[in-house]
């Protein structure tokens, strides 16, 4: 995401890289869940949320490497990604939905906008990124 | 903002990263400091002035003074 090597980015890296683990695992497990047990009602719908809290932990921890990270350019370059990020899933999603309403594109699950969102993160990376050797970082 | 960052740390033969690790700062934010890319804010334009024992505005340029 962001060139450093910081106690903050390591930090980071060390959070991801727990959470993604984690998702894997709760995806499986669910998966499996689903298949050998048909659950339904109440426990269906723990089950169910389950791979989405990894993920929500990944805005969370973006989120904390924003607070965490004491290089202001650095904190700087990673609002703009994120608001590109913001600004191209709202976009794409918006879009899409009236596509889907009008019956010219299928349905999407809702988590796809996740998915859009990181999509928007390495945008923003590539937009610093040619920002910075046009000469305006900020 | 056009400022003198560059000329300082050369006269103490200092590298970007000399710099950054005396500021706390990453070499990336030297680097876009010095070639006007960003603008520090106020707490490290006062830093900056403070490592090099300078007023600020003998550092910065104020970008409302026509040369």
């Amino acid at each position: 995401m962001l060139k450093s090597k910081s106690p903050a980015m390591r930090r980071y890296t060390q959070r991801i890289v727990l959470l993604m683990s984690g998702y894997v695992a709760i995806l499986f497990g669910v998966n499996a869940y689903f298949d050998n047990s048909h659950p339904t009602g109440l426990s269906a719908f723990a089950a169910a949320i389950l791979p989405a809290l990894p993920i929500i932990g990944v805005f969370a921890v973006i989120a904390r490497l924003l607070v965490e990270l004491r290089d202001e350019y650095l904190r700087v370059m990673l609002v703009r990604q994120i608001l590109i990020a913001t600004g191209f899933m709202l976009s794409v999603a918006t879009a899409w939905g009236f596509l889907e309403a009008f019956g010219l594109a299928p349905h999407v699950e809702a988590y796809y906008a996740a998915i859009l969102w990181f999509g928007g993160l390495g945008l923003g990376g590539c937009v610093n990124a040619w920002l910075e050797r046009r000469g305006e970082a900020s | 903002m056009k400022n003198r960052l560059k000329v300082l740390r050369a006269m103490r033969d200092w590298s970007q990263g000399d710099l950054a690790d005396r500021l706390e700062v990453s070499r990336q934010s030297v680097n876009a400091i010095e070639t006007g890319k960003y603008d520090p804010s106020l707490p490290l334009a006062f830093r900056i002035a403070e490592l090099f024992a300078l007023p600020i505005e003998q550092i910065f340029d104020s970008p409302t003074k026509k040369d």
